[in-house]
C-alpha cells in the first residue's frame, strides 16, 4: 500500500509538471506578454521546486529504507555539523535569487500602464460589470468614447437550478454584453466597485485586479489573436459572487471601430438605461458620488435594486406591502426613513448597495415603497 | 479521561468530582484534555460544514444550498477549523506537555488557565448559533474582509465579538505559557536544553500576543463601521477598504505560523525518539523557527499583490515572503539529517511525522509558488490557493497533531492505542487528503475561481475527484475517534516510556502520568 | 501547601466558568443590542453584572491569598512577567489603531485625491488634515491640542509623579503618605476623564465633531475613546488598590499589585503622551 501510493503520488507530481502544457493540469493557454512571462517563470520555479523535492526526499526515503531498524541498522550519534547547515541556508538563499531576478522583471512590467491605446473603466457591481470606454486617453482616442454598458451574466437561471437542463458550452462563463477590445493594442482598465471589493480577472491575459469601492486601480493587456476570453469577478463579493463572468472579445481594429460606431449612438440617446435588467437607472458612466442627470423613476430604482431584499423580506428588511413591517418605520416619518435608506442602517446597505444612486433616486424609492406599504 | 487521574490519594487537595471537577479545575492536566476533546468537537463540526462544501461542489448547478447559504459554510469551515480546531489543539498539548517536559507542578496560573480553556465554549457557541439568526451566519469570508462584512447581518456581530473573546483566550494562554517556561524550569534546565517542542511553543506564544490584539483591534473597527457611523474602511469617509486587509493579514500571516510552528515541534520531537538519534542541528532548529516568527511580520501583504500595491510594494513583500523560504528549509533538512543514519521504526507517530514531512513540503513549495508576485495575480483567489493551505493545515497542522497525538496517548492515558488501527488511519488519510486536494491545484491553474457555489464544465471532473475524496477523508477521522476512545478506556498497559528512543522528562513519570507531578522539581543535568 | 518552597497552585475555584458565563451573556446581548432585539440591553446587563460578581470573587480570592503568604519570590517573578506581557498586548492593541490613523493620514486621504481615484470619483476632494472624507459634505472643527488636551497632560504626568511618590511610600512603610499619594493619583484620574467627557460635549455640539465625521472623526475617537476606557479601567484599579491600603494590605517587600496597577498606569500615560503628539498635535 505503501509503493501504491507512493506511485500515485509520484505520477500526480510528474503531471503537474510534465504536462503543465496541457490548460487542463496548467495556466490557461496565455494571449498577452504577460501572460506568457507568468507562464514561464511558473513553469520555471515548478522545476525547481520538482528538483529540491526529488533531492530532498530522494535522500529521505533511502534512508528510510536503509535506515531502518528491522534491517539491522545501528543509529549514529552526529547531532551537528554548522558546515553542512552554512550550506543548506546559503545554497536555497541562491536559488530564490535566481527566482527573484525573473520575477522582479515581470513585475515591473506588469506595474508600466502608461501610455495605452485605449482606457476602459470596468466598475464591479452586486452582480455584475458595468464598461465605459473612456474618453481622451489613448490614441484610439474617438474611436470609442463614452461608449458604456453593463455586462450580465447571460447563463439562463434554469441550467443553475435544474439538473435536468442540460447545461450549454459556456455555463457560467458567457454574458449579454461583451467587453470588446482591439487585438495588438496596449488596453488599461481602470477598476473599481459601487458596494464591495469585486476583481477583474481574464486569465489568458495575466490580469488580475481587485475592484475597490471609492478608488480606482489599474493594470494593462495587449491580446495577440482575435478571440473570446473569459474570465471571472475573483473577489468574495457576496451571494452572485460566482456569477458574474468577464468575457472580452478581441477583435482587429477594423471591427473594432465598426463595433464602437454602432454603439455609439445607442449610448448616446439611451444612456445604457436601455437596458431592461439594470440595476438602476443611472450609467456607470455617473461617478461614485454623483448620479447621472435624468428623470427620476423611483419605481424603477425600487425594482432594479431594492426588491432584491424588500419584495421577499430578506435579511430582515421590512417586506414592501407588509403592512405590519412598515407601521413601526412609517412613524419615524418620511425624512429619516429616507436619511436611512441613504445612509443604510444595520442589515439595510447604503443607497441599497449602490452608491452611484443619486439621493433623490433613494429617496423616489423610499416613496413607491412607502406608498406600496400604507 | 477519566482513567488518567487514578492516583490522587496521597494528595491533600479535596477535589470536586464530576462535571464540577471539569468547570473549576485548576489542573494542567484536566484542561489540557478538555482543550483536546473542545478542539476535535470542533474539528468535526467545521469538517462537517466542509461536507457540505465539497457536497455542493459535487458536480456544476446548484443542487444544495442557496449561495448565500454557500459562502456560510465556507466562512463558517474556515473560522472554526483555524480557531476552533488547529490553534485550541496545540493549546491543548501545551497545556498537557510544557510542564511535563520543563518539569513544572503545573502552568504559571492555573485558575487563569482554566478561564482561558472555558472563554472558547462560549465563542463558539456566538460562532455556530450565528447560523439560526436572521440574516444567518456571516458569508464574509473567514478574512471577513469591508466592505462585504459591513453589509451582513446580525451574524457577523457575533462572529466579532466570538473572535473578541478568542483572542482573550488566547492571550491569556499565551502569556500564561510564556510565563511557565521563562520561570518553572527545573533547575538546569536551560533554554537550550529544552525540547524543541518548548520552544516552539515559546516563540508561538509571542507571536500569539503581538497579533491577537491586532485582530482584536481590526474587528473593532469593523463593528463601529457597521454600527457607529465610523468609516475607516469606506473611502467616502477618507477610510480604505484595503485598510482592513492591511490590518486583518497583519494578524493573519503570524496566524498561520502560530498553527505551524507547534506542528514543527512536535515533528522534532518525534522523529528523532523513532529514529533513535538526537535531533540534528538543535541550535539552528532554534534559531530557524525564530526567524520564521521574526520574518511572519513583514509578510503580510503577499496575500494582497492584487489589491494594486505600487511596484515597490510587490517587490518587497515578494522578496521577504521568498525568504521564509530558508529558515523552513533548513528545517527539513535537518529533519532528513536527522532520519540519516538512525535506527528507524515506524510506529503511527512517526508515519505521520514522516508524512507531515513530505506533504507539508509541498505546500511550503506551493506557498512559495503563491509568493512570486507575477504569479499570484494569476492565483489568487483560486483553488490553487486553496490547495495550498490545505497542504500546509491539514497535511502540516493536523497531520502534526495526529502525530503528537498518538506519542503522547500513552502517557496521557495509560494505555497503548491499536496500532493497527492508527496505522490504518495514517494510510487512509494520507491517500485521502491528496485525493481531495492535490487535484485543486490543478483546478486553481486552469482557472476555478475559491468561494464559489457553482463552476463551469471544465472544471467538473477534478472537483468530484475533490469531493469524494474529502468524504473519504472525513469518514478516515473516524478512525481516530475510535482508536482514541479505545485507548482511553483499556488496552494494552504502558510503560512509563514506552518508545525506545524517547529522552525527555515526561517519560521519566510513571503512565499515565499522575495527576499532580514534579511537585519537586526534577534536577536536570 | 505540602511543600514548603512548591510553587503556588490554587486549588479548583469557580470564578473561570462564572466569568465564561459572563462573557456569553454579554457576546449576545451586545450583538441582541445593536441589531435592535429588544432583549439586547438586559442580556447586556445580566452579562456585566456576573462579570463585575466575578471579578470582586476572583480578585477578592487572589488578595486573600496574597495577604496570607502564598506567593513566595517564585510566583512573584511570574507576576512581573505576565503583567509586563499583558501590557506588550495592550501596547500592539493600540498600534492597530495608530497603524489605522497613519494608514489613512499617510495613504488613504492623498490617495483619494489624487491620481485616477481622485481624476475620475472624488474631483473635487482636497487632501489635507485633519479632514473628513469626500463623500462627506458637513464640516467639523478638530480638536486644538494646546486647550483641554495639554491640561490633560499635564494632568496626567503629575499623576503619573503622585503615583511613584506613593509607591515610594509604600516602600518606606509610610502609610500616611502612601494614602494620599494614591488618593491624589485617583483625584487626577477622574478629573482628567471629567475633562474629558467636556471635550468631547465639546465636541459633539460645537465642533460638529463626531465620530461620522470621517478619517478624522474615526480615529479621534477611536484613539481618544479607548485612551479614556483604560484611564478608566486604570482609575478604578487604583481605588480598589487604595481600599487595599486602607485595610492594610501590602508589605514594603511584599506588593506587586500596587506595583502592577502603576506599570498600567504609566502605560495609559505614556499612550496618551502619543496621542497627544499624533492625534492632537501634529
Ligand atoms: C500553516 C499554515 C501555513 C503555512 C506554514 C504557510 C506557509 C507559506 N505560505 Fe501560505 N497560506 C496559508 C497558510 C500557510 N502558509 C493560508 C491559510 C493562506 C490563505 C489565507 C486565505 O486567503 O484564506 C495562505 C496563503 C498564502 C499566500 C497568498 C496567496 C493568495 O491568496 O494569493 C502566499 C503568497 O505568498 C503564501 C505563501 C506562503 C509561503 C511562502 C510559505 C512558506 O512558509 C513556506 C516555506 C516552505 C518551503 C518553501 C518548503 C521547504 C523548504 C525547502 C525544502 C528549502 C528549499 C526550497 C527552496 C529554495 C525553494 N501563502
Ligand atoms: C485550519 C484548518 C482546516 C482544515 C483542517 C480544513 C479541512 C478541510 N477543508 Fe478547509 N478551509 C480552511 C481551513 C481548513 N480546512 C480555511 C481557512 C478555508 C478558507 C475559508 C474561506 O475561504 O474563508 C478553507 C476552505 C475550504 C474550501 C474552499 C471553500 C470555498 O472556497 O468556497 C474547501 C473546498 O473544498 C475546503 C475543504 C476542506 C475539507 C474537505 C477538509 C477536510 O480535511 C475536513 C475533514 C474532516 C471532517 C469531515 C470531520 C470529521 C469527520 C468525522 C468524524 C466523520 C463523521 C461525520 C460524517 C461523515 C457525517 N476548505
Ligand atoms: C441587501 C438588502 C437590501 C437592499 C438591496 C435594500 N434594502 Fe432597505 N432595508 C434592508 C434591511 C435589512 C432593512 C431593515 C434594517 C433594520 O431596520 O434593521 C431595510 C430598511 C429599509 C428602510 C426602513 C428604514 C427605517 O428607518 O426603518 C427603508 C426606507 C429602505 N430600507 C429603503 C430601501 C431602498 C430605497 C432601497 C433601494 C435603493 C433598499 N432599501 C434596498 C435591506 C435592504
Ligand atoms: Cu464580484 Cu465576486
Ligand atoms: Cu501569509
Amino acid at each position: 500500500m505503501k509503493k501504491l501510493s507512493l506511485i500515485a503520488l509520484a505520477t500526480a507530481m510528474c503531471l503537474s509538471g510534465g504536462i503543465a502544457a496541457a490548460s487542463r493540469y496548467g495556466l490557461q493557454d496565455p494571449q498577452t506578454s504577460i501572460a506568457r512571462d507568468i507562464y514561464s517563470l511558473h513553469t520555471l520555479i515548478l522545476w525547481i521546486c520538482v528538483v529540491i523535492f526529488v533531492a530532498v526526499f530522494g535522500a529521505m526515503f533511502y534512508s528510510i529504507f536503509k535506515h531502518r531498524k528491522s534491517v539491522g541498522h545501528k543509529a549514529a550519534h552526529f547531532h551537528e555539523n554548522t558546515t553542512v547547515e552554512v550550506i543548506w541556508t546559503v545554497i536555497p538563499f541562491v536559488i530564490l535569487l535566481g527566482m527573484a531576478y525573473p520575477a522582479t522583471k515581470t513585475i515591473i512590467e506588469m506595474k508600466d500602464t502608461s501610455n495605452p491605446d485605449l482606457t476602459i473603466k470596468a466598475t464591479g457591481y452586486q452582480w455584475k460589470w458595468g464598461y465605459e470606454y473612456i474618453k481622451g486617453e489613448g490614441s484610439l482616442t474617438g474611436v470609442s468614447d463614452g461608449v458604456s454598458f453593463y455586462s450580465n451574466l447571460s447563463t439562463p437561471q434554469e441550467q443553475i437550478h435544474d439538473p435536468k437542463v442540460q447545461k450549454g458550452e459556456n455555463y457560467l462563463l458567457e454574458v449579454d454584453n461583451e467587453l470588446v477590445v482591439p487585438v495588438g493594442k496596449k488596453v488599461r482598465i481602470l477598476t473599481t466597485a459601487a458596494d464591495v471589493i469585486h476583481a477583474f480577472w481574464v486569465p489568458a491575459f495575466g490580469v488580475k485586479q481587485d475592484a475597490i469601492p471609492g478608488f480606482i486601480r489599474d493594470t494593462w493587456f495587449k491580446v495577440d489573436q482575435p478571440g473570446v476570453y473569459r474570465g471571472q469577478c475573483a473577489e468574495l463579493c457576496g451571494k452572485e459572487h460566482g456569477f458574474m463572468p468577464i468575457v472580452v472579445r478581441a477583435v482587429s481594429e477594423e471591427e473594432f471601430k465598426d463595433w464602437a460606431s454602432k454603439q455609439k449612438p445607442a449610448a448616446v440617446a439611451a444612456a445604457p438605461a436601455a437596458d431592461a435588467t439594470q440595476v438602476a437607472a443611472v450609467a456607470p458612466a455617473a461617478d461614485a458620488t454623483a448620479a447621472a442627470a435624468g428623470p427620476v423613476d423611483g419605481k424603477k430604482t425600487y425594482e432594479g435594486l431594492c426588491a432584491a431584499c424588500h419584495g421577499a423580506g430578506i435579511a430582515g428588511a421590512p417586506k414592501v406591502g407588509d403592512k405590519a413591517a412598515w407601521t413601526a418605520r412609517l412613524a419615524q416619518g418620511d425624512a429619516t426613513l429616507a436619511k436611512h435608506a441613504i445612509e443604510g442602517i444595520r442589515a439595510m446597505p447604503a443607497k441599497g448597495g449602490n452608491p452611484a444612486l443619486s439621493d433623490a433616486e433613494v429617496k423616489a424609492a423610499v416613496e413607491h415603497m412607502v406608498g406600496l406599504s400604507k | 479521561m477519566e482513567a488518567v487521574h487514578g492516583h490522587d490519594h496521597a494528595h491533600d487537595h479535596h477535589h470536586p468530582t464530576g462535571i464540577t471537577r471539569w468547570l473549576t479545575t485548576t489542573n494542567h492536566k484536566d484542561i489540557g484534555s478538555m482543550y483536546l476533546w473542545f478542539s476535535f468537537t470542533m474539528f468535526i463540526t467545521g469538517g462537517i460544514l466542509a461536507l457540505g462544501i465539497r457536497a455542493e461542489l459535487f458536480q456544476p448547478g446548484l443542487q444544495l444550498w442557496k449561495p448565500e447559504f454557500f459562502n456560510q459554510l465556507t466562512t463558517m469551515h474556515g473560522l472554526m477549523m483555524v480557531f476552533g480546531a488547529i490553534m485550541p489543539a496545540f493549546v491543548g498539548f501545551a497545556n498537557w506537555q510544557i510542564p511535563l517536559m520543563i518539569g513544572a507542578s503545573d502552568m504559571a496560573f492555573a485558575r487563569m488557565n482554566n478561564f482561558s480553556f472555558w472563554l472558547l465554549p462560549p465563542a463558539a457557541l456566538l460562532l455556530a448559533s450565528s447560523f439560526f439568526v436572521p440574516g444567518g451566519a456571516t458569508g464574509a469570508g473567514w478574512t471577513l474582509y469591508a466592505p462585504l462584512s459591513v453589509q451582513q447581518g446580525m451574524g457577523m456581530d457575533l462572529a466579532i465579538f466570538a473572535v473578541h473573546i478568542m483572542g482573550a483566550s488566547s492571550i491569556m494562554g499565551s502569556i500564561n505559557i510564556i510565563v511557565t517556561i521563562l520561570n518553572m524550569r527545573a533547575p538546569g534546565m536551560t533554554l537550550m536544553k529544552m525540547p524543541l517542542f518548548v520552544w516552539t511553543w515559546l516563540i508561538t506564544a509571542y507571536l500569539l500576543i503581538a497579533v491577537m490584539p491586532v485582530l482584536a483591534g481590526a474587528v473593532t473597527m469593523l463593528l463601529t463601521d457597521r454600527h457607529f457611523g465610523t468609516n475607516f474602511f469606506n473611502a467616502a469617509g477618507g477610510g480604505d477598504p484595503v485598510l482592513y486587509q492591511h490590518v486583518f493579514w497583519f494578524f493573519g500571516h503570524p496566524e498561520v505560523y502560530i498553527m505551524i510552528l507547534p506542528a514543527f515541534g512536535i515533528v522534532s520531537q518525534v522523529i528523532p525518539t523513532f529514529a533513535r538519534k538526537p535531533l540534528f542541528g538543535y541550535a539552528s532548529m532554534v534559531y530557524a523557527t525564530a526567524s520564521i516568527a521574526i520574518l511572519s511580520f513583514i509578510v503580510w501583504a503577499h496575500h494582497m499583490f492584487v489589491t494594486g500595491m505600487p511596484a515597490a510594494g510587490q517587490l518587497f513583500f515578494m522578496y521577504a515572503t521568498m525568504l521564509i523560504a530558508v529558515p523552513t528549509g533548513v528545517k527539513v533538512f535537518n529533519w532528513v539529517a536527522t532520519m540519516w543514519k538512525g535506527s528507524m521504526t515506524f510506529e503511527t507517530p512517526m508515519l505521520f511525522s514522516v508524512g507531515f514531512l513530505f506533504v507539508f513540503t509541498m505546500g511550503g513549495f506551493t506557498g512559495l509558488v503563491c509568493a512570486v508576485a507575477p504569479i499570484d495575480i494569476q492565483i489568487q483567489d483560486t483553488y490553487y490557493v486553496v490547495a495550498h493551505f490545505h497542504y500546509v493545515l491539514v497535511a502540516g497542522s493536523l497531520f502534526a497533531l495526529f502525530s503528537g497525538t498518538y506519542f503522547w496517548l500513552p502517557k496521557w492515558t495509560g494505555h497503548m492505542y491499536d496500532e493497527k488501527l492508527g496505522k490504518l488511519h495514517f494510510w487512509l488519510s494520507m491517500i485521502f487528503f491528496n485525493m481531495t486536494f492535490f487535484v485543486m491545484h490543478f483546478l486553481g491553474l486552469a482557472g476555478m475561481p475559491r468561494r464559489i457555489p457553482d463552476y463551469s464544465q471544465q472544471f467538473a471532473d477534478f472537483n468530484m475527484i475533490a469531493s469524494i475524496g474529502a468524504f473519504g477523508f472525513g469518514l478516515t477521522q473516524l478512525i481516530f475517534l475510535a482508536v482514541i476512545i479505545k485507548c482511553i478506556k483499556g488496552g494494552p498497559k504502558a510503560p512509563a516510556k514506552p518508545w525506545e528512543g524517547a529522552d525527555t522528562l515526561e517519560w521519566t513519570l510513571p503512565s499515565p502520568a499522575p495527576y499532580h507531578t514534579f511537585e519537586t522539581p526534577p534536577v536536570v543535568k | 501547601m505540602q511543600h514548603a518552597q512548591a510553587y503556588y497552585v490554587p486549588s479548583p475555584s469557580k470564578w473561570p466558568i462564572v466569568g465564561s458565563v459572563a462573557l456569553l451573556f454579554m457576546g449576545f446581548g451586545a450583538a441582541f443590542l445593536m441589531n435592535d432585539i429588544p432583549a439586547g440591553p438586559w442580556v447586556l446587563l445580566v452579562g456585566f453584572a456576573i462579570l463585575v460578581w466575578m471579578m470582586f470573587g476572583w480578585f477578592g480570592e487572589v488578595a486573600r491569598e496574597s495577604e496570607a503568604g502564598k506567593y513566595g519570590p517564585q510566583e512573584d517573578i511570574s507576576f512581573r512577567w505576565s503583567m509586563s506581557w499583558f501590557i506588550f498586548s495592550e501596547v500592539m492593541f493600540f498600534a492597530a489603531f495608530f497603524g489605522a490613523l497613519f494608514y489613512m493620514r499617510a495613504l488613504s486621504v492623498p490617495d483619494l485625491a489624487s491620481g485616477a481615484t481622485g481624476e475620475y470619483l472624488w474631483t473635487s476632494f482636497k487632501a489635507g488634515w485633519p479632514v473628513s472624507g469626500p463623500g462627506i459634505d458637513e464640516t467639523f472643527t478638530a480638536m486644538g491640542p494646546w486647550g483641554i488636551p495639554a491640561i490633560n497632560t499635564l494632568i496626567l504626568l503629575t499623576s503619573g509623579v503622585t503615583v511613584t511618590w506613593a509607591h515610594h511610600a509604600l516602600k518606606h512603610n509610610n502609610r500616611g503618605q502612601l494614602n494620599l499619594g494614591l488618593f491624589l493619583t485617583i483625584a487626577l484620574g477622574v478629573v482628567f476623564l471629567c475633562l474629558q467627557v467636556y471635550e468631547y460635549v465639546h465636541a459633539f455640539h460645537e465642533l460638529n465633531l463626531t465620530l461620522g465625521m470621517g478619517a478624522y472623526g474615526a480615529t479621534f475617537f477611536m484613539l481618544t475613546g479607548f485612551h479614556g476606557f483604560h484611564v478608566t479601567i486604570g482609575t478604578l484599579m487604583l481605588i480598589v488598590m487604595l481600599f487595599r491600603c486602607l485595610a492594610g494590605h501590602f508589605k514594603p517587600e511584599h506588593h506587586f499589585a500596587f506595583e502592577a496597577v502603576s506599570w498600567y498606569w504609566h502605560f495609559v500615560d505614556v499612550v496618551w503622551l502619543m496621542l497627544f503628539v499624533l492625534v492632537y498635535w501634529l
